[in-house]
């Protein structure tokens, strides 16, 4: 549907583009139906008292949350935001400019819930929730990734996510729902994770993983499902149990578990650590996802939670889990408290599997033969959520710092990025935030130019031919993208994969021959492997 | 009192009800709106002292915005602390009396008029210049740099030209209003004009984009503390939700949903 348009050219430098209104105009992601809405109670399919629904909804949305009411009337305009959004550099739209997305929700919260919108609509640029309002709501706020590049610029630190997760809620109130996002969602509270994999097939595929890491490395990994009593409950996205690149990430931190030694376990109940509550705005639904790790956790009896390598994961784990469901420390009430008195509180709660790794580097549990890695020149991109929402080890800026180290103590060749477009700076891959859909195609491809404009700088200068991310969402885009921009889609792995390639495990104590008749069984059947997990 | 004096200080009263009452109603409007969940932006104060810093700079320094442009930040910064000076030294016309020696130190600084009136001329241009910032300007965007700019040409053209006005008169006029010795006030018109505008832009305050000075030690992005795993924050509907409905973890969504929904509603 999406091939009649024109995918951005690299510049040399990034340039502001000139606007040009109504580029990205349309009818956005394929819209929900009642299959999908009800079972998260929203309705099947647009109501007839809509305007006065959503009208209501506003009120309701700004009443809870400080961020709506704040951001809502403190915006100058000053245009300090315009430049900021890769949506906007990739597609020119201006409606895509932090401050004109946010405006498309401001207009109608002026006009219905300001004195100066209400008698001077004209004056200060208040307008009506009509038809094609909602139609312009759902279209661009469906081409922003929720990813805060804006806030970070901004002088009082609007963040356009927070208004595209209110103006969410408002149309699946009013039975305007994205289809990709809900229809996920139900899938993850229903099986349990946003595959809809359920706990046999999670099962055969985990099983056949071990088998073939011991074909490879000679070395029984484990990677235990449902192992009551473990120290560690492993929240990861579901895409690590499948996809190239993510599953070479998994069988990275099954690596670094076995080495360290510690009894750990993943949930079939509660197999996901991707939470699309947050994409959608709602708060409820978003907990209801976070409350099955809860009750794995508590079923399971461990003392430790962690999660994998996805980027808005650890922003719903780190910085709302422990509101949401608990998982963290410090509670005084007694649903909180349940949870983490079971908690080992010598450890962060719940703590990334780069802190983790990173912890077992500095205290020289690891072993690794960086050489292994030698071909390749690396660079790290920071996802969004993880860069602008979370923290990892207690440190300032540690969410930057941490990666990186584990990075360079794994690889020779490591080049970081252009700095305005790393760290706190990031540009998002482009299919963040519930855009991860073939139907967006378009977005997601000009969305990416900013993001792909910085990886050419360093393939140019350092030969750099790998990109590594924490995150499932930049995984999966990267793949598809990449080759639209002249790039190997195989450059982009986990940061677990580079790990896994250098880490040197303990082989079990055999006689010599053996593991030799082992590894070359092994190379034998690396070919096998691949073909299999290539389809 | 002439019957200009008697309307400028109802003007005044009235402006400044209006002021304070719409001031205090949307301060305690967001002070009672909860923040249910953590969501500061990177980089990140870990701690309550970090916050301060970090609120301290943005207001003083406007940091973020440095980092986003700087010729936006140069113009915005030069009207604001331009403005602040001239504020500050406008005390001296309210204060009953001889003002406390420490606020002579600012009386040097009267040509802070200019940085203001050069930062709101800047702003003024970008405005109608930069593509991307005229799209998003409503007419109301133009009229308060507008407002602004007319209070403070009118300011600086009694400072530094010939057509002074009767400080003594102004003192009187000033300090009266708030000492209720209501007297007289000068009559020229630049004055006139000045402390018009300056009414309107008190009276409009509490319902226009004036209302980022409070905003910016409200915002959730800028004014928390990055702590979310070493300290269970919850907000009361949040808690409220988690008690009222007790904890059924087996539920299924859409049964639980619609209870919580038709009590919410």
């Amino acid at each position: 549907m999406a091939d009649d348009f024109e995918i951005p050219k690299l510049p040399t430098y990034l340039e502001i583009p000139e606007i040009n209104e109504g580029i990205m105009d349309g009818d956005g992601p394929f819209k929900s139906n009642e299959e999908f809405q009800v079972p998260l109670g929203f309705p099947g399919e647009k109501v007839d008292n809509w305007q006065e629904i959503a009208i209501n909804k506003m009120g309701e949305l700004k009443s809870k949350y400080r961020s709506v009411q704040v951001f809502l009337d403190a915006c100058v305009k000053c245009g300090a935001c315009t430049d900021k959004c890769h949506y906007f550099l990739g597609s020119s739209d201006p409606k895509n400019m932090p401050v004109a997305r946010q405006d498309l929700f401001r207009s109608v919260y002026r006009r219905h819930f300001t004195f100066a919108g209400k008698y001077f609509p004209k004056l200060v640029g208040a307008k009506e929730l009509d038809d094609d309002m909602l139609d312009d709501w759902y279209n661009y706020f469906h081409q922003c990734s929720q990813c805060r590049r804006c806030s970070v610029f901004c002088p009082y630190g609007i963040d356009t996510a927070e208004i595209s997760m209110a103006a969410r809620e408002v149309l699946d109130t009013v039975g305007v729902g994205q289809k990709y996002c809900n229809q996920i969602l139900g899938k993850a509270i229903t099986v349990g994770n946003n595959l809809g994999l359920p706990e046999p097939a999670l099962r055969d595929t985990l099983l056949d993983l071990e088998e073939e890491i011991e074909e490879e490395t000679g070395v029984a990994v484990k990677y235990p499902l449902d192992q009551k009593g473990s120290e560690i409950l492993l929240i990861t996205p579901s895409a690590d149990f499948f996809a190239e690149p993510h599953i070479d990430g998994l069988i990275g931190y099954g690596k670094v578990f076995h080495q360290d030694g510690v009894s750990w376990t993943m949930s079939s109940y509660a197999s996901e650590g991707a939470n699309f509550g947050m994409f959608i705005g709602s708060y409820d639904v978003m907990r209801k996802a976070a409350l099955r790790i809860r009750k794995a956790a508590l079923d399971l009896e461990v003392s430790r939670i962690m999660v994998g390598e996805c980027g808005h994961a650890w922003r719903v784990a780190y910085s709302f889990w422990n509101t949401l469901s608990g998982v963290g420390a410090g509670a005084s009430d007694e649903f909180g408290a349940k949870l983490q008195a079971q908690l080992d509180s010598r450890y962060p709660q719940p703590q990334h599997i780069i802190e983790y790794t990173h912890d077992l580097i500095q205290r020289g549990k690891l072993t690794f033969d960086k050489s292994e890695n030698d071909d390749r020149v690396v660079t790290f991109h920071d996802s969004c959520n993880v860069a602008r929402a979370t923290n990892m080890g207690g440190i300032p800026n540690g969410q930057f710092i941490l990666p990186r180290e584990v990075l360079k103590a794994v690889c020779n060749n490591y080049v970081d990025m252009e700095r305005s477009t790393i760290m706190e700076s990031t540009f998002c891959c482009g299919g963040g935030g519930g855009l991860l859909t073939d139907d967006l195609m378009e977005i997601r491809i000009k969305g990416a130019m900013p993001r792909m404009q910085a990886l050419k700088e360093v393939e140019k200068s350092d030969a750099v031919d790998t990109l590594v991310a924490i995150c499932a969402i930049c995984k999966s885009q990267f793949s598809k993208v990449l080759p639209k921009f002249d790039f190997d889609p195989y450059m982009i792995v986990s940061a677990h994969q580079l790990v896994s390639e250098a880490i040197v495990m303990d082989k079990p104590e055999t006689d010599d021959p053996e593991v030799e008749a082992e590894t070359e069984t092994a190379e034998t059947t690396e070919a096998t492997t691949e073909t299999e997990t290539s389809e | 009192m002439s019957v200009v004096s008697t309307f400028f200080a109802a003007l005044f009263y009235i402006s400044l009800a209006i002021f304070l009452v719409g001031m205090a109603r949307k301060i305690y409007q967001y002070w009672v709106t909860p923040a249910p969940l953590k969501i500061p932006t990177a980089p990140t104060p870990l701690t309550q002292t970090g916050v301060v810093m970090r609120l301290a700079r943005e207001v003083a320094l406007f940091e973020s915005l440095f980092k986003s442009n700087k010729w936006t930040w140069l113009f915005g910064w030069l009207f604001h602390i331009g403005l602040a000076l001239v504020l500050i030294r406008h005390l001296r016309y309210f204060w009953p009396g001889d003002l406390p020696e420490v606020f002579l130190l600012i009386q040097p600084f009267k040509y802070a008029a200019f940085a203001m009136v050069i930062g709101l001329l800047g702003l003024v241009g970008r405005r109608i210049f930069v593509e991307r910032i005229r799209y998003i300007s409503a007419p109301s965007d133009y009229m308060m740099l507008v407002l602004l700019l007319i209070i403070g040409v009118s300011g600086a053209v009694m400072t530094f030209t010939s057509n002074h006005t009767d400080v003594i008169m102004v003192k009187a006029f000033a300090s009266g209003l708030l000492t209720f010795n209501w007297a007289d006030l000068p009559t020229e018109v630049h004055f006139l004009v000045h402390i018009l505008m300056v009414f309107i832009l008190m009276a409009i305050f509490p319902i226009s984009k004036l209302l980022h000075v409070p905003g910016v030690f409200f915002s959730p992005t800028r004014n928390q503390v990055d702590d979310a795993r070493k300290k269970r924050h919850i907000s009361p509907w949040a808690l409220k939700q988690e008690q009222d409905h007790e904890v059924k973890l087996d539920q299924t969504l859409g049964q639980d949903d619609n209870q919580d929904n038709s009590g919410s509603k």
